[in-house]
């Protein structure tokens, strides 16, 4: 049972803006209360013990508050930004090396063509649309995904966990990408 | 002698018709691919507008779980311990070497970084045959990369792989059994695939490399690079 209270999208969104525009104490608090005790699982999913789960959540969260005001809400939603920071960190502290990103200022970065859709899904209904795609997928996809996600799995322990061969897990898993991209694609995310 | 290079046309205003695979994406959003095929990743999501957006999808998807996972529990007082650290200094900013201002840069930002500078100033290693390598310095086990150039109209030796080769064209373009290459296209492939890429004419074919085993190369010339290319 979750014992914090689920809150909505524009709350996330809400909270956020006062973070980013006036570093808004109480926001951070109430983003805190949320997403630190998911972060936390996220970490112990990958195989870090309570304790350290709690420091790298904290350590996230701290790098939320740093970093509020690079958040835009046009590139992502709330969760999705605070999944990439807490990605990030995992990253840091299990593999030690850096994850290579795109310099979004780079002069050679190729624009899509069409402009980017200003009526671009809310958080909720992004978040909708990925429930809708995952409910429809087989139990054994979600858990695959999940577990190439949350418990950094690599495709061969995959296999080995689930008991299939290296390349069923491949192609199940591109199944299920395939199907959420549809869904997605369906709603203009 | 191999051509100067030029800025002239680094602009790519096409995108690639090769991209990254599922299996690469999938691995990239959540955070366990290696850091020698991420950089292939990041330079190609550079050029490929297509690809940034199954990116951010898979994003939204992790986004989406964190939202679902059931939460765990924090000790007594850690909103209180990271609110009282708020005020502290942040920590060093990552070890980013600053890159000289370049505002008509022959290869994307993220691997000039790995480079130390744009393409012009990379100390090229000749392999024979006008081809040559440059090492990129990067601790990932199991995995190489580095820049290959092959001069304009020639071809680069057979050779097979053991394992899954990586290959993104950051200039001028080849052409193998498998189609046209150029700027921002990404050629996977494994141990089955046995090919000959040549490079167009007219401009050197410079590219980003990532494998995971030695290449073999077959043919008398191969069994002399051999001796070059080994991890
Ligand atoms: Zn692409």
């Amino acid at each position: 049972m979750t014992q914090t209270a689920n809150p909505d999208a524009q709350s996330l969104a809400e909270w956020m803006r006062r973070l980013a525009e006036d570093q808004d104490r109480d926001a951070f608090a109430a983003l805190f209360e949320y997403f630190a005790p998911r972060i936390k699982a996220y970490m112990m999913r990958s195989g870090s013990d309570d304790v350290s789960a709690e420091e790298f959540a904290q350590e996230a969260m701290l790098m939320v508050w740093r970093r509020a005001a690079s958040f835009d809400p046009a590139q992502a939603s709330v969760a999705t930004w605070v999944f990439t920071i807490a990605r990030n960190k995992r990253i840091d502290a299990f593999r030690r090396n850096n994850r290579p990103e795109l310099d979004p200022d780079d002069p050679l970065l190729l624009p899509a063509a069409e402009p980017m859709q200003d009526d671009k899904l809310e958080e909720d209904q992004t978040a909708d649309a990925i429930r809708t795609a995952m409910a429809d997928l087989p139990a054994e996809q979600v858990r695959m995904l999940k577990m190439a996600f949350y418990e950094d799995k690599a495709h061969s322990e995959i296999a080995e966990e689930t008991g299939l061969p290296l390349g069923t897990v491949k192609s199940r898993l591109r199944l299920a990408m395939g199907k959420l991209r549809t869904i997605l694609g369906e709603t203009e995310l | 002698m191999t051509a100067a290079l030029t800025s002239g046309g680094a602009m790519r205003t096409v995108e690639p018709s090769h991209h990254l695979s599922d299996d690469m994406l999938l691995d990239y959003a959540a955070g366990s691919l290696d850091e020698a095929t991420s950089l292939i990743v990041a330079t190609h999501l550079t050029y490929c507008p297509s690809c940034r957006k199954r990116a951010a999808e898979l994003d939204a998807l992790g986004g989406t779980l964190l939202r679902d996972v059931a939460p765990v529990s924090l000790s007594k007082g850690s909103l209180e311990s990271v609110l009282a650290r708020l005020d502290q200094p942040a920590e060093p900013a990552p070890v980013h070497a600053a890159l000289p201002a370049n505002d008509n840069p022959l290869v994307p930002a993220v691997l000039r970084r790995y480079l130390g500078g744009d393409l012009d100033a990379v100390t090229w290693k000749n392999l024979g045959m006008g081809v040559q390598t440059s090492e990129i310095a990067m601790n990932v086990e199991g995995k190489r990369a580095f820049l290959l150039r092959v001069p304009a109209g020639k071809a680069v030796p057979h050779h097979t792989h053991d394992g899954n080769e990586f290959v993104l064209i950051l200039r001028g373009a080849y052409n193998d059994e498998i189609g046209r290459f150029a700027r921002g296209d990404l050629a996977i492939s494994d141990g089955s695939i046995k090919h000959k890429p040549v490079a167009e004419p007219g401009e050197d074919c410079i590219c980003l490399v990532v494998v995971d085993a030695p290449i073999r190369l077959t043919g008398p010339i191969g069994a002399i690079l051999n001796l070059f290319v080994k991890v």
